[in-house]
């Protein structure tokens, strides 16, 4: 679905099914570099049990048009023009990664928009290791070596798909790849710019489940227990052997988790 | 500043695509022989059918043990997913026939595998698919074969019989400038001594009955992509970026991205066209495919010994080899091939058809038979058998001589193998 907003045109991944009134609408959000193809399966499983789905694009990423948003505010106000561009007026919204910041920011300053939330892969304040900033403000590979790598267990690392026939890592590196340049710089300053996230959990005032990966060494789920508790009405899925890329690694008990939420 | 680590060759060659058997805790890949899988429930089931899931059900299309060996060829090759397939015959046509359709065209090596070239030259046309063939040592070729009808460039490696190198690189280029991907039949090479997606290459297939398996006990293949194709910037590719109708007017492209190709190949190929690789056979694969760096290694350090001992000998008139000088790609090879040439190559026997004939009859210890890459040494004479309904100038034609003897080394004792082709070589001289 294409949308005209006021910062540009973006896209939305409907899960293969035109929006109808009288639904309720789940919104997804992706991580820094990435895109809405992250997000197929679920966006499929719900678009087929009577959602609205939105797997948006942000700005400049992927199908989306017109200029980053260099902050997660800047972010969050994107994800709230695309909904009223496609007349949905309140949704769940699902983040990984950047895009729980994201999500987070949308909920606690647009509560009435926000009807449940889940946080993938998520932590506040979300630190970015100082060379992977340097090689994304060089446009260099070694950012996407790390967002990769890192972003999934050791185990994963050799394998084992649960999607038959598809190499995990490959399929990172393919995606990040194509993010423009500068746009992963600018996606990981405003994870580590963004200083409201325990503020803003505080404001949160619908359902919220967060999803973390046992082993995820980008969020770990020890670095994510302020988060949790600013939260009022927070539940908490650990997935266990998961590392960060948890829509990729483990995409069946993500869906899972994310029934008894969306 | 930091720098990712990240498992090598070797340990891929082992680990990649596998776990533990969840179910039991086996080490070794199991053998999944099962057709079909049970659903949870009918939700389940409409999940899986609507790619909701990740999930198996119908081994033509996808299978847990077959999963394993096409993840494992992904990683070897930098890639983003495969599919494994009955023969590398099928794995050519599953890339094919997923790209290409009636009235579209495709620029390919003169230098091919007799079998590929019979499905580009005499069976494809029947289904409104042509090929220009061309000098693989002339990317200039490639560019000036492509029409607007141009979908697909296609080369070997290491071309048949000449072991002409592909200047994939060059190739490639070519290839992107037009908008078109680049396939490669990377079977000679195996991702151990070249891996062509870093040099350009969109697409590979391999025939998984030669070195990657080694043991010639199975037939199969392998299709692996890059991810790296822009088939949305193309423009000349709706199967990947229209709807299709057949599967529930999915858009691979928009869907799929990095991922379209190989997964309109499975959704639609894998399911339609059903040429699909048996668990047991996806089994035996991964158990040569463990070896392979070793195998690779040990294949390579045989050949160089035994061209090195028929370059010396009497009963020979050359030998055609990229790591000799004499080769007209040698500098290439060198770039492009550092680790070696692979295992296969030819040399000319002095006394044309009739010594060739007679070499063929003693040698003992190398099997006279149509394979290559098998952990045996292979010899055959392609004008008494392959190509013995063609005069000299016919097989002059086809590249090859009255006295050709097209090697397969495997991984003997070299000694052994120079002590065998000796003997036969002597004999072939006394008729």
């Amino acid at each position: 679905m294409e949308l005209n907003t006021p910062q540009g045109p973006l896209f939305a991944y409907t899960g293969a099914r035109d929006h109808q009134d009288q639904q309720q609408a789940v919104v997804f959000i992706h991580g820094t570099g990435m895109d809405h193809t992250v997000w197929v399966l679920p966006s499929r499983y719900f678009a087929r049990h009577g959602y609205n789905v939105m797997a948006l694009d942000l700005p400049a990423h992927g199908r989306s048009k017109g200029q980053p948003a260099p902050t997660i505010n800047a972010m969050a106000e994107s994800v709230i023009e695309a909904m009223a561009a496609a007349n949905v007026a309140t949704a769940a919204l699902v983040g990984h990664s950047m895009g729980s910041l994201v999500a987070l920011s949308a909920a606690a300053r647009y509560p009435d928009r926000v009807r449940s939330l889940a946080l993938i892969g998520s932590t506040a304040p979300m630190g970015v290791h100082p060379d992977m900033l340097k090689y994304a403000s060089d446009n260099d590979h070694g950012v996407i070596d790390m967002l990769t790598y890192w972003g999934y267990s050791k185990a994963a690392q050799l394998g084992g798909n649960e999607n038959p026939g598809m190499w995990m890592a490959g399929g990172t590196l393919r995606l990040l790849e194509r993010a423009a340049d500068d746009i992963i710089h600018i996606d990981l300053d405003a994870c580590r710019a963004y200083d409201q996230g325990l503020a803003h959990a505080g404001s949160v005032q619908c359902p919220t489940l967060f999803i973390l990966g046992e082993r995820d060494i980008m969020t770990p789920v020890r670095s994510a227990q302020k988060l949790i508790g600013a939260v009022t009405d927070a539940k908490v899925c650990v997935i266990d052997g998961s590392g960060h890329s948890l829509m990729m690694e483990r995409p069946n008990d993500v869906l899972d988790a994310l029934i008894g939420i969306v | 500043m930091s720098k990712v680590k990240t498992f090598g060759f070797d340990t891929l060659s082992l680990h990649a695509g596998q776990q533990p058997d969840p179910a039991t805790g086996a080490r070794a890949t199991p053998i999944y022989q099962t057709a079909s899988y049970v659903f949870k429930s009918p939700d389940h089931a409409a999940s899986l059918f609507n790619v909701e899931r990740a999930g198996h059900v119908y081994s033509r299309i996808t299978n847990p043990t077959t999963a394993v060996l096409e993840e494992r060829i992904a990683a070897l090759e930098g890639g983003i997913g495969a599919i494994a397939t009955a023969s590398g015959q099928a794995a050519c046509h599953l890339a094919i026939a997923t790209l290409l359709g009636t009235g579209e065209h495709i620029v390919a090596s003169r230098s091919l595998y007799g079998g590929t070239h019979n499905l580009l030259e005499y069976t494809l046309p029947r289904f409104g698919i042509t090929t220009t063939f061309v000098d693989p040592r002339d990317p200039d070729a490639f560019a000036a074969a492509i029409t607007p009808q141009t979908r697909l460039l296609f080369g070997e490696t290491l071309g048949n019989p000449g072991l002409e190198v592909l200047n994939i690189p060059a190739i490639s280029e070519v290839a992107h400038a037009h908008g078109l991907p680049l396939m490669i039949d990377s079977t000679f090479t195996t991702p151990y001594l070249c891996q062509p997606f870093a040099l350009g290459a969109d697409i590979i297939f391999h025939s998984a009955t030669k070195f990657l398996s080694g043991h010639g006990v199975i037939i199969g293949g392998l299709v692996v992509d890059s991810g790296t194709f822009d088939w949305a910037g193309s423009g000349k590719f709706p199967t990947l970026t229209e709807p299709y109708a057949g599967f529930h007017n999915m858009n691979f492209v928009e869907e799929f991205g990095p991922a379209a190709f190989i997964t309109r190949a499975r959704k639609e190929g894998a399911r339609d066209f059903g040429a699909c690789m048996s668990p047991t056979t996806a089994f035996q694969v991964l158990q040569g495919m463990e070896t392979l760096p070793l195998r690779m290694q040990r294949h390579v350090a045989n050949t160089r010994a035994i061209v090195e001992f028929l370059g010396e000998h009497d009963a020979v008139e050359w030998v055609s080899y990229p790591e000799r000088e004499d080769h007209p790609d040698h500098e290439l090879a060198k770039q492009l091939l550092p680790k070696g040439c692979g295992a296969v190559f030819s040399f000319g026997i002095k006394g044309g058809r009739e010594a060739g004939q007679r070499f063929i009859s003693r040698v003992e210890l190398l099997s006279h038979l149509a394979n290559v890459g098998d952990a045996k040494s292979l010899v055959i004479h392609p004008a008494s058998t392959t190509h013995h309904r063609m005069d000299a100038d016919a097989l002059a034609a086809a590249g090859i001589s009255e006295g050709l003897i097209r090697l397969s080394v495997g991984l003997e004792d070299p000694e052994d193998l120079t002590e065998d082709l000796d003997r036969a070589l002597r004999a072939s001289q006394k008729g």
